[in-house]
């Protein structure tokens, strides 16, 4: 069980204080830390990832001692293009927190498999849905596609319905792989419409939270109805 | 003169296998009989339901989550729609909340009868299967009452649920969570003291609790490791921080002690069901903002706004204000994470689900080296895997 002395530090603790601490722990200003829906989040640098998590883990910077999960996020328009997504959990402080580092198509990550064991296929996953290759990681295999699959699903340029089909062919006794042939072309509907429902009900929620977000200024590119 | 060392044994379980719990293959590099490495291959079952939800608005995108762990279907909509409401901040009727924790402890309540009986037949006994497959099906009935369907419920909806509790329903819920205790002490009466299945978990697999917390584990799985983590109490959502029940924990992080959390569990899980129809209020279960929720049917006969409004909904759907969250639930399994990245349109940007299974499948290769073959079923029975979700 977390300590109660921590616990209660916990409760007690504003979201300043958590600035202060994460500002503290990663040599950062507390302006950098950014919290939105009560969730903190800090972007960082490619070169500092290691030494970030490193300090995070330790008992210093938190005991983040578990990585919830890595996740990546496309954004084809956007240099860099990608956003690594750190997922960190204290389960001494009972708080989470995010690490957001943005990495180009072609550079490479470090792995991060010395520190957290759970990496591993995280990694694996990351690398076979977005092609973002990790540095010493040892073993980075395709994990979720098919043997010899081509491609990295998960990218905003992969189209939904894949490039390959299968069928088991008679004469060859084997299954065989084909490009992909729609009888009917796939139906993208534009639901985006001048009507006002959405746009009310966005304008009660307070504008200083939805800018609170750090990075997010490329989200925001997609056609917006005014 | 030959090589006299003997090349490890490469040996392949499933995808086909019986203990496999869905579509495995596990690739086994073998020494006599002893494991040496293990190579899970998934990814059979893999659906690209990310890329799918990034494609459908967010209310389409709802019923996926009830295909990923199809064993507690509910509990996953739990997440997605905490997620959307965190990020609309839409407040949820009290009523709603009762009644989706009442289904998500019953969702517990059938992922656990699944995983303890098949974890049982997976070394030997076939008994609990068949006692527990009965009263699974109780509680799927009491799933289709409420929603319609038995598995894949679609019922929690962003901001409630989608229909209230039919008439008579929670009296017959009641009822029923009368008699189960008595059927977890008959199950227990099989397995607890039971010389062949201790003979077979005990001492395997042991996970301690740094390597619980290095390896992601979440849930039964490193509470067996001796850590009282449970987010309904840490992380409170919806109405759990009123509700009053205990975290088991392990003390050994064997299989045995995975066994004991998970029976534990069903009883708190009683506990919580008891106190949710005790406690249930009266009133609306959705919440009243027709820009996100639906209207109700017989407004739509007279009234033009509310015909507008589900025309709208069901066509462009809402709008969610561009940023992201990540929201975990205590899903049967452990943490169930929905990493949900909106840009302000009516679709998600990118939605990351952080499946408990995924990780403890990740660790197969550390828990079952140097154990018998044998072991390595009894090990993924007790890790509590659905390919479901593991592949997505």
């Amino acid at each position: 069980m977390p300590s109660s002395s921590k616990l209660s530090l916990k409760q007690a603790a504003t979201f300043d204080e958590w600035k202060q601490h994460f500002a503290v722990a990663l040599r950062k200003s507390p302006e950098d830390i950014s919290i939105f829906r009560g969730e903190i989040s800090v972007q960082i640098e490619l070169e500092q990832l290691l030494s970030v998590l490193t300090r995070l883990k330790d008992e210093t910077g938190g005991g983040f001692t578990q990585l919830s999960d890595i996740t990546a996020v496309d954004y084809p328009t956007r240099t860099p293009r990608f956003d690594l997504i750190y997922q960190l959990l204290s389960v001494t402080l009972n708080q989470r927190i995010r690490l957001i580092v943005p990495i180009a198509e072609n550079a490479v990550a470090p792995s991060v498999t010395s520190l957290f064991g759970c990496a591993n296929w995280a990694e694996r996953e990351i690398w076979d849905m977005f092609g973002i290759f990790f540095n010493d990681h040892g073993d980075l295999r395709r994990l979720l596609t098919d043997y010899g699959f081509e491609g990295h699903p998960l990218r905003k340029d992969f189209p939904l319905t894949g490039t390959v089909e299968v069928r088991y062919d008679d004469s060859e006794r084997r299954v065989v792989y084909e490009p992909v042939q729609l009888t009917q072309e796939y139906r993208d509907f534009d639901y985006e419409s001048p009507w006002e429902g959405a746009q009310t009900s966005m304008r009660q929620i307070d504008p200083t939270m939805i800018t609170d977000v750090n990075s997010d200024d490329q989200l925001t590119d997609e056609g917006k109805n005014d | 003169m030959t090589d006299p060392t003997i090349k490890p044994l490469t040996m392949n379980f499933g995808p086909q296998h019986p203990a496999a719990h869905g579509v495995l293959r596990l690739v086994l590099e073998m020494d006599g009989e002893v494991i040496e490495r293990a190579d899970p291959h998934i990814g059979l079952l893999h659906r690209g339901t990310e890329k799918l939800i990034e494609h459908k608005t967010y209310l389409q995108a709802l019923p996926y989550f009830d295909r990923l762990d199809y064993v507690s279907p509910m509990n996953q909509e739990h997440a997605f729609a905490l997620a959307i409401e965190k990020m609309l901040q839409v407040e949820v009727p009290r009523r709603a909340q009762f009644i989706r924790v009442l289904y998500c402890e019953i969702g517990r309540i059938l992922n656990h009868l699944l995983n303890l009986t098949t974890f049982a037949i997976d070394v030997g006994a076939m008994t609990p299967l068949l006692w527990g497959f009965e009263e699974r099906e109780h509680l799927m009935e009491f799933y289709e009452r409420a929603s319609g369907a038995r598995l894949h419920a679609a019922y929690f909806r962003p901001g409630g649920v989608h229909q209230d509790l039919p008439d008579g329903l929670l009296a017959d819920i009641d009822a029923w969570a009368d008699r189960f205790p008595a059927f977890i002490n008959d199950m227990e009466g099989l397995l607890t003291e039971n010389r062949i299945f201790k003979q077979r978990t005990v001492d395997i697999g042991v996970v301690t609790l740094d390597e619980a917390l290095d390896l992601g584990f979440t849930g039964p799985c490193i509470r067996a490791s001796g850590l009282p983590w449970d987010l309904r109490k840490t992380q409170p959502y919806d109405v759990y921080d009123e509700l009053e029940f205990d975290i088991p924990t392990g003390k050994t992080g064997d299989c045995y002690a995975r066994y004991l959390v998970r029976v534990e569990e069903m009883r708190q899980s009683i506990k919580i069901i008891r106190q949710c129809i005790e406690m249930m209020p009266s009133g609306p279960v959705m919440a009243e903002d027709h820009k996100i929720t639906p209207p109700r049917r017989d407004d739509m006969k007279t009234s033009m706004e509310a015909l507008i409004h589900h025309f709208k909904l069901y066509t462009e759907g809402f709008h969610v204000p561009a940023g992201s969250t990540y929201t975990a639930v205590e899903a049967p399994k452990g943490e169930f994470g929905v990493f949900l990245v909106a840009d302000g349109s009516n679709k998600p940007y990118r939605c990351k689900l952080r499946a408990p299974g995924f990780y403890f499948m990740a660790s197969m290769d550390q828990l079952s080296r140097g154990h018998m073959l044998a072991d390595s079923v009894a090990i993924l029975g007790s890790l509590d895997v659905v390919f479901g979700e593991i592949d997505r």
